[in-house]
């Protein structure tokens, strides 16, 4: 399965970024080959409306399961993340992202 | 004549200079005020009027017709604000997000997005002797207030004449609704308060007026308080201050029980007639 998460960096010590929309990068976790990619989203600055379903769409085509973020994303791509089954897990926004995916499996974060 | 009061700064006291200074003209002629801060519409607080007329506005959105689609991806595509999505095999529309532009609806080869009317706010027109007020606003949960700024200003151009004095009360800032309220008056008087948090989105504001190549004055509310710095910039700039209201004690508590001032502290009354004299000399082209 592969794991998304909002982040700051492109690195396992790299800190989450809270934001979902506007995330700088989106980590990609594939469990199965034990591979980290980044993804770069950092042209979600230019959007002045609307970043949450497009960042929301770029992740469905990523095609990760889960989605670990901070505050959460709002409506409008909450709808899309719905739509795409993506399970959204908050509350790592000031975590590292290895810290972050050690809170995930040992069930402490929040399901959205 | 058209005037927009408008400001960087929210709180300066633009309604405050819309609802007296409408009240004042008004009695002697027809004015019309509009209240086109549609997201907060709050000059109907200080305005005793009879209600004429009121109607529901639409905006036009897309809705997607599945049978009709073939995910050619051409709409979201088109689409500025993201507020067409395609995912997989669907497309999701946001109307919230839409600007109502068609640009999706046109360009699909299948006809597949026609636009449908959804409701996005109220217009009410109310009258008080010589004073008309139009106030507009959005529905709870809606985001975009151009559309609906721009349907007032239609229904205040078809249901007044051109030549009888109009007031818009503007949302404070500089982004879209502000353009939207000024960019077709004669005039803008920009309302800012004399501290560093006024004087810096003063400068906003004049940027955004001098881009849009309008006419503007300022005016200082809560003159006396802060300091100095918003009179040397206009000096500096070359900007006409028309008035400088009085931070006065006796304004606030008038405002906090929703009453107009200028009938009670005789300084704001100056301050408005000083704005009348000059507006009346921009009229006459007086005024360079």
């Amino acid at each position: 399965m592969k794991i998304a998460f909002t982040t700051k960096g492109t690195e396992w010590d790299s800190m989450m970024d809270p934001r979902f929309g506007r995330t700088e990068f989106f980590l990609i976790y594939d469990e199965e080959h034990d591979e980290l990619k980044p993804h770069d989203n950092r042209s979600s600055s230019n959007d002045a409306h609307g970043a949450g379903p497009k960042t929301a769409q770029v992740l469905f085509g990523l095609d990760s399961k889960v989605l670990i973020t901070g505050n959460g994303p709002g409506g409008n791509a909450a709808s899309v993340l719905k739509k795409a089954r993506i399970d959204i897990y908050v509350g790592a926004g000031d975590m590292t992202v290895r810290q972050a995916w050690e809170a995930y499996k040992e069930g402490k974060l929040k399901k959205f | 004549m058209k005037i927009a009061i408008a400001s960087g700064k929210g709180g300066t006291g633009k309604t405050t200079l819309s609802v007296n200074l409408s009240a004042y003209l008004a009695e002697k002629e027809e004015v019309v005020l509009s209240d086109l801060d549609v997201e907060e519409p709050n000059s109907g607080l200080f305005i005793n009027a009879m209600a004429v007329h009121e109607e529901e506005k639409y905006k036009m959105v897309p809705v997607w017709k599945e049978d009709q689609c073939t995910l050619c991806g051409i709409c979201q595509e088109v689409c500025n604000f993201h507020a067409v999505i395609q995912l997989g095999e669907m497309i999701m529309v946001f109307p919230e997000l839409c600007h109502g532009c068609y640009a999706c609806s046109e360009l699909c080869p299948t006809d597949a997005l026609p636009m449908v009317p959804k409701k996005m706010g109220m217009l009410k027109h109310l009258r008080n002797d010589k004073l008309s007020f139009i106030e507009s606003r959005l529905d709870i949960g809606e985001e975009q207030a151009v559309p609906l700024i721009k349907q007032s200003h239609e229904y205040v151009d078809e249901h007044f004449p051109d030549d009888i004095i109009r007031i818009y009360d503007s949302p404070p800032g500089t982004s879209c609704p502000v353009i939207e309220v000024t960019k077709d008056v004669d005039f803008v008087i920009l309302v800012t308060e004399p501290t560093p948090f006024g004087l810096h989105d003063l400068k906003l504001a004049v940027e955004t007026m001098k881009e849009l190549k309008k006419p503007f004055g300022v005016v200082v509310n809560r003159h006396g308080i802060g300091n100095d710095e918003v009179l040397h910039y206009c000096e500096d700039e070359d900007i006409p201050v028309l008035a400088k209201i009085p931070n006065d004690r006796k304004i606030a508590v008038l405002y906090s029980e929703g009453k107009l001032i200028y009938n009670e502290v005789p300084e704001v009354k100056q301050e408005l007639d000083k704005i009348i004299a000059y507006l009346r000399k921009l009229k006459q082209g007086g005024v360079q």
